[in-house]
C-alpha cells in the first residue's frame, strides 16, 4: 500500500507535466520557416532591385552590378519621372498620367460600386419575376472575353460622342465592373438573415429605407472589397485605357508603358524604375491601409452563399 | 363579438408545391392561439402570410374586422417578433424600438413615449442606449418584443420566438410572454414546435400537418381528446404507447391485441359504438399504473423494466409486458432499477381509440 503510494508519487514528479515543450529548432519549424523565407525573398527581391536602382544615377547604373545598395543616393530620376520624363509629344512625365488615372478610377468606382450593391440587394431581397435569369445573364456576361467586346464597343461610345473622353472610358469600367461587383453584393446580402429583412418590412420601411438605413450601414467590410478590387483593377487596366483614350487622357498605366518602352534616346534605367513605383504605389497603399478590413470583408461575404 | 383575425380559403403555392391548402381559422379578441406542428408543416409560412411578408396564391385574411389581403405588412396592424430577434444590429435599442414609428412619420414626443412605456413593460429601461450585441439573449428577445409592443396593435405575431434561448431562460420567458398576455389582453399569435410552450401558453392549440389544420382546441381537449393517432403521437412526452389489435363486438365491446383482450369499459366513444374492427389503443405513460394502484386497475399485466430514466420529479421507465413495449412515467421517488419485475395496469377510461384506416379518433 505504502510503497505503492510512493510509486504513484516519482511517477507524477518524473513524468510529463504541464506544457508540452515546443523546441524552436524542430524539424518543422526550420522546414516551415525555410520554405516561407525562400518565397518572401524571390518575391521581395525584384522590388529591391527596383527601389535601389530608381536611387543610382546612371553611371552607377552601368557598373551592373544590380544588387549593389547606391552609393550616392539621387532622387532626380523620381523627379523626372512625375514631371519631365516624355511620352510622344508631351514631356510633362507621369504627373498627367496620374491625374488622369484618379479622375477615371474615382467616379468609375464610385458609380460602379453605387450601382452594383443596389443590384446585388435587389437581387438577393427582393426577388422578382425572372431575378433569377436576370442574374444568371449577368453572370455569364463576365466569362465573355474582352476581345469580342472591344471592338462593338468603340462603336458604341463613338455613338454616343464619348469615344476617346475620359466619360468614355468611366462608362467602360462601369459596365465592366458590374457582373462580379453584383455577384458580391448579392452574395454578401443573401448571407444577411432574412428575418432582419422581414422586421423591417413590418416596420414600414420600403426598398431604398431598408437599403440606406438596414443593409448599407451592415456591410462595411463588403465595401470595403469592392472599392479595394476596382482601385487596383482601374488603375491597373492597361487594355481599356489604350483603346478607349487618346494621349492627352491615357491613363498611368498606358504612360509608364509608353516611357518604359521608347526606342529613342539612351535608356533610362533608373528613370523607368522609378515611374513604375510611382504606378504602383497607389494599389499598393490601398492594400497596405486596408488589409485587415479586406480579409474580413472577403471571409464574411465573398466566400459565403 | 367580430373575430380579430379570420382566415378564409387561404392557399399559397410555391410553383407546384401547395405549402397552405385551403385552410380557414378564426381567431377572437384576445385570444391566445399557438400553431403547433414539426418542421415543415407550414405553421411558420401560415405567421408569414398572415403579416404579409408572403403574397398567398388564394383566399382572404382579415385582421380586425378589415380585409388586409392586399395591404403591406406594416399596414396590417401586427406587431412580429422573430426567432433570430431580427435586431437591427447597427441601432442601439432604443434605435429599434423607434425605427417603425419613425418610418410612420410619428411625432418624436409621442415616440419617446411610446419606446418609454413598452421599455417599462420589459423592464429593459437601462438597456435602452445599447447596441444589441451587448445584451444577453433573453434582453435581445426581449427588445424584439419591445419593438412589437410600441406599435400599438391589437395583433402580435410570434415565430418561435424562445428557440434559440436556452432552458432555463426559455421558461423564464414564458412565463413572462404570458404575463404580457394578461395585461395586454391583444390577440396573439404564436408559433412554436416546443408542445411545452403550446400547452402552457395557449388559449387554443392549432395542430398543423401538411399545410393544413389537423385539430383546433384548448390544450385540455387536445391532451385528453386527440383527433387523430397523429396529433395523439404528436402530444405528450414521452409519446403515448399504442397497441395495435381490433376491436370485437359482442354485448361488451372488447379490443384485443396479440395474447392481450380486455373490455373497453368506461370508454367514451365520440359517435356511439363503432362497428367492430382493426383499430389503436393509446394510453399515455402517465395513465398507466404500477405497483400497487396497478391491483385496482381493471387491466393488470406484468412487466420487466428495461432502461429507466430519472428526471428527478417523475422517473420513466421502458417496460416490456405481454410483448409490448410501453413507457410508463413513475413518481420520482419510486426505487425501481433496470432488469426488475413491475406490476403495470391501466383504465380503458383514460385511453384512447383511433381506426386502424382513417387515424381518426373513435
Amino acid at each position: 500500500m505504502a510503497d505503492s503510494q510512493v510509486l504513484t508519487d516519482t511517477a507524477a514528479v518524473t513524468g510529463p507535466f504541464g506544457r508540452r515543450p515546443k523546441p524552436i529548432f524542430s524539424r518543422r519549424n526550420i522546414m516551415l520557416y525555410g520554405t516561407l523565407i525562400v518565397i518572401a525573398v524571390y518575391y521581395l527581391l525584384p522590388l529591391y532591385v527596383m527601389v535601389v536602382t530608381s536611387l543610382k544615377g546612371m553611371p552607377e547604373i552601368r557598373f551592373g552590378n544590380i544588387f549593389a545598395p547606391p552609393v550616392e543616393i539621387t532622387f532626380e530620376p523620381w523627379v523626372k519621372a512625375w514631371s519631365e520624363a516624355c511620352t510622344g509629344l508631351n514631356c510633362d512625365g507621369l504627373s498627367r498620367g496620374f491625374w488622369n488615372s484618379v479622375r477615371i478610377t474615382v467616379p468609375s468606382v464610385i458609380i460602379s460600386i453605387a450601382i452594383a450593391s443596389v443590384n446585388g440587394y435587389a437581387l438577393a431581397n427582393w426577388r422578382f419575376r425572372g431575378s433569377e435569369v436576370f442574374f444568371t445573364i449577368l453572370i455569364f456576361g463576365s466569362f465573355i472575353p474582352y476581345q469580342v467586346m472591344i471592338y462593338p464597343i468603340v462603336i458604341v461610345l463613338r455613338e454616343i460622342g464619348v469615344y476617346g473622353s475620359l466619360t468614355g472610358l468611366v462608362i467602360v469600367h462601369t459596365i465592366f465592373g458590374m457582373p462580379i461587383l453584383t455577384l458580391l453584393f448579392r452574395n454578401y446580402f443573401v448571407s444577411v438573415p432574412e428575418e432582419l429583412f422581414k422586421a423591417a418590412r413590418v416596420d414600414g420601411a420600403g426598398f431604398w429605407g431598408i437599403y440606406f438605413q438596414i443593409m448599407l450601414p451592415m456591410s462595411l467590410p463588403i465595401f470595403v472589397v469592392a472599392i479595394i478590387l476596382q482601385i487596383t483593377g482601374i488603375w491597373n487596366d492597361f487594355l481599356f485605357g489604350v483603346v478607349y483614350t487618346k494621349p492627352d487622357t491615357y491613363p498611368m498605366t498606358v504612360q509608364l508603358n509608353n516611357i518604359v518602352n521608347s526606342v529613342q534616346g539612351v535608356k533610362e534605367y533608373n528613370v523607368n524604375m522609378a515611374a513604375t513605383i510611382i504606378t504602383g504605389l497607389v494599389p499598393l497603399t490601398v492594400y497596405f491601409l486596408s488589409g485587415k478590413l479586406f480579409v474580413r470583408g472577403i471571409a464574411a461575404g465573398a466566400v459565403k452563399g | 363579438m367580430e373575430p380579430s383575425i379570420s382566415i378564409k380559403n387561404l392557399a399559397l403555392s410555391f410553383g407546384n408545391l401547395k405549402v397552405l391548402k385551403d385552410l380557414n381559422l378564426e381567431v377572437g379578441q384576445g385570444e391566445f392561439l399557438v400553431l403547433l406542428g414539426s418542421s415543415g408543416c407550414g405553421k411558420s409560412t401560415l405567421l408569414n402570410c398572415i403579416a404579409g411578408l408572403l403574397d398567398i396564391t388564394d383566399g382572404q385574411i382579415f385582421i380586425g374586422g378589415r380585409n388586409v389581403t392586399w395591404e403591406e405588412p406594416s399596414q396590417r396592424g401586427i406587431g412580429m417578433v422573430f426567432q433570430s430577434y431580427a435586431l437591427y444590429p447597427q441601432m442601439t435599442v432604443a434605435g429599434n424600438l423607434s425605427f417603425g414609428l419613425k418610418n410612420a412619420g410619428l411625432p418624436k414626443a409621442e415616440i419617446e413615449e411610446r419606446v418609454n412605456r413598452a421599455a417599462k413593460i420589459l423592464q429593459i429601461e437601462p438597456l435602452l442606449k445599447r447596441k444589441p450585441a451587448a445584451l444577453s439573449g433573453g434582453q435581445r428577445q426581449r427588445a424584439a418584443i419591445g419593438r412589437a409592443l410600441v406599435r400599438d396593435v391589437n395583433v402580435f405575431l410570434f415565430d418561435e420566438p424562445l428557440s434559440n434561448l436556452d432552458a432555463k431562460l426559455r421558461a423564464d420567458l414564458r412565463v413572462e410572454i404570458k404575463q404580457l398576455h394578461q395585461q395586454l389582453q391583444n390577440t396573439m399569435i404564436y408559433v412554436t414546435h416546443d408542445q411545452i410552450e403550446a400547452m402552457t401558453l395557449a388559449d387554443r392549440i392549432a395542430i398543423m400537418r401538411g399545410g393544413q389544420i389537423l385539430q383546433l382546441d384548448t390544450p385540455h381537449e387536445i391532451y385528453n381528446k386527440p383527433a387523430s393517432k397523429y396529433v395523439a403521437d404528436f402530444i405528450g412526452s414521452p409519446t403515448m404507447n399504442f397497441f395495435d389489435g381490433a376491436i370485437e363486438g359482442g354485448d361488451q365491446l372488447r379490443f384485443t391485441t396479440g395474447d392481450l383482450s380486455f373490455t373497453l369499459e368506461g370508454y367514451e366513444f365520440d359517435a356511439g359504438s363503432p362497428a367492430p374492427g382493426t383499430a389503436w389503443f393509446g394510453i399515455r405513460p402517465e395513465h398507466m399504473l404500477s405497483g400497487a394502484d396497478a391491483g385496482n386497475a381493471p387491466i393488470r399485466m406484468n412487466g420487466q423494466v428495461n432502461l429507466v430514466e430519472p428526471l428527478g420529479s417523475d422517473t420513466l421507465a421502458r417496460v416490456t409486458a405481454e410483448g409490448h413495449s410501453l413507457w410508463i412515467r413513475l413518481d420520482g421517488q419510486a426505487a425501481i432499477a433496470s432488469g426488475d419485475s413491475i406490476a403495470i395496469g391501466f383504465d380503458p377510461a383514460r385511453a384512447n381509440l383511433f381506426d386502424k384506416t382513417t387515424e381518426n379518433r373513435l
